[in-house]
């Protein structure tokens, strides 16, 4: 064997020697280099100062204190004591104190008692509630219908129930809150347009179908959709809805239509936006509705074909992990229907109404009327802000009080100032 | 406190989970069979270290909860049996595909073929094949109130369960095991339907407007005041449906740079409510008191993450009772680690609130502690009321804020005016402000059945999962075939059960559960328990040999 010269031993040494020590040398881990010793995570604990649970409330603020409404809430209502006419609930047929509705919910209470004690799942669906949802299907024209115990729920759940994480959804920038609850919990990616604005909404689907373009594969499982309400609650105006389902078959879009304000309002018999503008009930993928101002109950409901609907009996949160409807509700709602579809001239009564309320409100000097001409739910806003939100409040407020002394019962539009995303101007709601 | 104090604490830790031998198993179940006298024990290295203890003891009475692990035959069979049918499902899908099987599922529309499809071909599979063959177990229509004893309506099916029919004949007085009716509340006759009438000739069913606006009616003062005092605290708020209540109000009380902790099992409720605040969400094990404090100490040692501010707001959340294991939460232990560490406490008592406790007052009643204590406590009146909505008490200060930015009194109707009067005549009757003693008779009536239930179960050797003391009894049926035999054959004995799979459970932990109810009378339960006892021996069911008729003869 050739002996090495020495220094390549010595190097091989020290390689040697050198590789052994990072072997067994401590790797460096960076949480480690501040590890906190126990007395100071005691330190720390003893420290820490939560903020308290609520901030304080003051005693001026408008919400705090509620009017008390003694008696039934129809179109006389006794507010703090006083008889007005009431101007202020969404009683938009007067079926709230309809005699017909209130026996066949004493029909109901007296055979099956109040509360249902159980999810539709768990032997909590009666015989009322498939009933009530065939007569809404059958009145709507659609499939399938499923009922929900509480209005503000109904959107809610039906939208994270379609829309995932990854998905599109277009949605009008003056959607009510329940929607925009909606479209929290269900985690997609949220496009505003402005409010009725066909070019804005246009634009913005332009703009999607290039980035499709762009990535053809992540585009062919994106589902997209559009949602808009019929009637808004925030601005009483319609969506124009012919422009939407051009625009639906144009570029692939699903259609979501909120009616709770225009269910039982618009329409010769009633069935909402669609009827009022004649588009086949087919082209909206889904019908999504409360039952708590045109038909005077508690409660909403969603309608479209079957294969949307069933859906959302197993991934509906507010549907699975909810208890149902009590039935007495159920029972006055399919009364109303019954009344509905007897009786379509109310729906004419009541456009006539709105006409003279609209002509009879123009014209008051300093308030201004939003809202379209056959709407029952009409804004009056300020015609000149004062530009603090509190002090236009406080104005609208003496107002409020100006009618209650007159025995007319108005009320200030209520919102809640840090959720909302675009906040409407005060207004009083009428 | 001092540096020895911490370190007992950690001893205190160690300690326990020397004495109890099992850890937490691999699905996060801590297993463990708390006696008296390891209670006893955890009790005393906790007193050291609090050295200011309004108790003198943490828990009044022995807490027996058990969770029993899954044996490993059953279990390795249970995985074999979902194999199979996934198996099944694949060649199901594969026919249905070719239409080679005639398919029942709903379709797209023909001009919207070339739109992205709605539903991912994957998320439906579990509902297509597995589903779908037991799907005659759920959705059971009845129509009569649902009490002891219900009537449902019969459905055939002929395809398998694809569609049902109603073949026009009701199947009358099947006994209710399914419905939330705790105290019986569930009825069409007596004080709470006859003020229930009177009410709806008086204000009508519905209302028409929102809380703040024009929706707040006299019958709802009445109700919030009246609730405040049931439960013990200054104020508190009443919202129309107990889900809405959870996700809209957890939203008010904490937003970004919160800190949310919340058991695994809580329900979707909480979970929707907590996402849609925004707060950071951690979870710990189920009713597990030392995972909760280990979160506690990491939190507020080492802040936010990344930024290490210190957090704003800490909020336990925990429930009553969890409605699918029949545990009841640990609440002197919270109580005690709330205020070591000054986090606010959100109690859900959907299941307990009338259903514990020696009033009915709820899980507070049940272990003895302060209402006070808890910061906010939430409820349902859908179980032990027989009407629907949710509330929220707490103090004052909470209340208000909550009138003013609370989600659902802004923008949602408020609750209809008989259901609020059921809740006001069945509170005052648990109260016994009526003047009977009907209250306290079904309370007592409650506790004396679920201890006689749960105790023969246990004595004929089923697995029953849960604490003593909870009305709500899981029986573990593990094998999905058991599921749907189980729930059918029951209903031919004119049983009504309710049966729950994946995905509300783990998957190899089915089962059926029950609801005690005071309404139930001992007849009617030693009915059930023979019914289980002759179909037993068919399902395997239990697990120990037993001289079964003179159990039931010792009864």
């Amino acid at each position: 064997m050739e002996t090495a010269p020495a220094y390549h031993l010595i190097l091989e040494g020290i390689l040697i020697l050198w590789i052994i020590r990072l072997l067994f040398s401590k790797t460096y881990k960076l949480p480690e280099t501040y590890k906190l010793t126990e007395k100071e995570k005691e330190d720390l604990i003893e420290e820490w100062q939560p903020e308290p649970l609520v901030p304080p409330v003051s005693k001026e603020h408008p919400a705090i204190t509620y009017d008390v409404v003694t008696g039934p809430p129809s179109h006389k209502i006794i507010i703090n004591g006083k008889e007005c006419v009431n101007f202020a609930s969404f009683n938009f047929l007067g079926l709230l104190d309809n005699e017909r509705v209130k026996e066949k919910a004493l029909a109901s209470l007296k055979k099956y008692g109040v509360g249902t004690c159980g999810p539709r799942g768990f032997y909590g669906t009666f015989d009322v509630h498939l009933e009530l949802e065939s007569r809404l299907a059958a009145f709507m024209k659609t499939e399938e219908a499923i009922i929900y115990s509480y209005g503000f729920a109904t959107i809610a759940s039906a939208i994270p129930a379609y829309s995932k994480r990854g998905d599109i959804i277009f949605v009008d920038e003056a959607a009510c809150f329940s929607i925009q609850k909606g479209l929290q919990a269900s985690r997609s990616f949220i496009k505003y347009f402005k409010h009725n604005d066909m070019e804005d909404l246009e634009r913005l689907l332009k703009e999607q179908e290039l980035e499709d373009q762009k990535n053809p594969r992540k585009a062919r499982v994106t589902r997209k959709f559009i949602v808009v309400e019929g009637l808004y609650m925030n601005t009483s105006d319609v969506c124009p809805l012919p422009d939407l389902v051009k625009l639906k078959y144009k570029y692939k879009v699903r259609i979501f239509l909120e009616e709770s304000l225009s269910f039982g309002v618009l329409g010769e018999h009633g069935k909402g936006v669609t009827e009022h503008f004649g588009v086949n009930m087919d082209d909206i993928d889904l019908i999504s509705a409360n039952m708590e101002n045109a038909v005077a109950s508690i409660g909403g409901f969603c309608c479209g074909r079957s294969f949307v609907i069933d859906h959302q009996r197993l991934s509906g949160q507010g549907y699975c992990f909810s208890a149902s409807l009590p039935p007495m509700l159920a029972a006055a709602a399919i009364e109303a229907l019954n009344i509905m579809e007897e009786d379509p001239d109310i729906f004419t009564v009541l456009r006539k109404k709105c006409e003279h309320v609209y002509s009879a409100l123009q014209g008051i000097p300093s308030l201004k009327v939003v809202g379209v001409s056959f709407a029952p739910a009409l804004h009056l806003q300020l015609e000149r802000g004062s530009g603090s939100r509190v002090t236009d409040l406080q104005r609208l407020r003496s107002v409020v009080d100006y009618c209650l002394d007159r025995n007319v019962a108005l009320t200030v539009a209520r919102y809640l100032e840090k959720e909302e995303r675009f906040l409407p101007p005060p207004r009083l709601q009428a | 406190m001092t540096e020895s104090s911490a370190t007992k604490l950690l001893n205190g830790d160690a300690c326990h989970r020397t004495l109890h031998g099992k850890n937490a198993s691999k699905n996060g179940y801590v297993k463990n069979h708390c006696l008296f006298q390891q209670s006893q024990k955890y009790r005393r290295a906790r007193e050291k270290r609090q050295n200011a203890t309004t108790n003198p003891s943490l828990y009044q009475k022995p807490f027996v909860e058990s969770f029993e692990e899954t044996p490993l035959l059953v279990a390795v069979l249970t995985y074999m049996g979902y194999g199979i049918l996934t198996l099944f499902g694949y060649l199901r899908d594969f026919l249905r595909h070719w239409n080679i099987e005639k398919c029942h599922v709903a379709r797209e529309r023909e001009q919207q073929k070339d739109f992205v499809p709605l539903y991912q071909d994957f998320e439906n599979f579990y509902t297509r094949n597995l589903y779908m063959r037991i799907r005659d177990n759920w959705n059971r229509p009845i129509c009569s109130v649902p009490g002891a004893k219900m009537d449902v309506v019969e459905r055939v099916t002929h395809n398998y369960n694809w569609t049902f029919e109603h073949t026009g004949t009701v199947v009358k007085d099947v006994i209710n095991m399914g419905s939330y009716n705790y105290l019986g509340f569930a009825e069409n006759t007596g004080a709470c339907a006859d003020a229930a009438v009177e009410v709806t000739h008086a204000y009508g069913a519905g209302v028409g407007s929102t809380r703040c606006e024009m929706g707040n009616l006299d019958v709802h003062e009445e109700l919030e005041l009246l609730i405040a005092r049931f439960l013990g605290v200054e104020s508190s708020m009443a919202f129309g449906m107990g889900f809405a209540t959870n996700s809209m109000n957890i939203p008010a009380l904490t937003g970004k740079g919160c800190l949310i902790l919340s058991d695994e099992l809580n329900h979707a409720s909480l979970v929707l409510g907590a996402r849609l605040s925004g707060s950071t969400i951690r979870v710990f094990k189920h009713n597990n008191m030392q995972s909760l404090e280990k979160l506690l100490r990491d939190a507020i040692v080492h802040g936010q993450p990344r930024t290490h501010r210190p957090w704003k707001k800490i909020l336990i959340v925990v429930e009553g009772i969890y409605s699918m294991e029949g545990s009841i939460v640990r609440l002197p232990e919270i109580v005690a680690l709330k205020k070591r560490y000054k986090a606010y406490l959100y109690l859900d008592e959907a299941h307990s609130i009338g259903a514990l406790g020696p009033q009915g007052r709820g899980v507070v009643n049940y272990f003895g502690l302060d209402p006070k204590d808890v910061d906010i406590m939430m409820g349902t009146f859908t179980k032990s009321f027989g009407a629907a909505g949710g509330y929220i008490g707490g103090r004052k200060e909470l209340i208000d804020y909550l009138r003013c930015h609370s989600h659902s009194a802004v923008y949602a109707t408020s609750m209809s005016p008989p259901v609020a009067q059921q809740i006001i005549t069945s509170m005052k009757i648990i109260m016994g402000e009526d003047g009977t003693s009907l209250g306290a008779d079904r309370l007592r009536q409650l506790s004396e059945n679920t201890n006689y239930f749960r105790r023969k179960l246990l004595d004929m050797g089923f697995i029953i999962y849960g604490n003593d003391d909870s009305p709500v009894v899981p029986l573990m049926l593990y094998m999905p075939a058991k599921i749907g035999a189980f729930g059918r054959e029951m209903l031919k004995r004119n049983i009504g059960t309710v049966v729950v799979g994946f995905p509300a459970t783990p998957i190899i932990e089915s089962r059926a559960r029950f609801c005690v109810s005071a309404a139930h009378t001992k007849e009617m339960m030693k009915q059930i328990l023979l019914k289980f006892l002759k179909r037993k021996s068919s399902y395997k069911l239990r697990n120990m040999r037993i001289d079964l008729n003179q159990l039931l003869l010792k009864g």
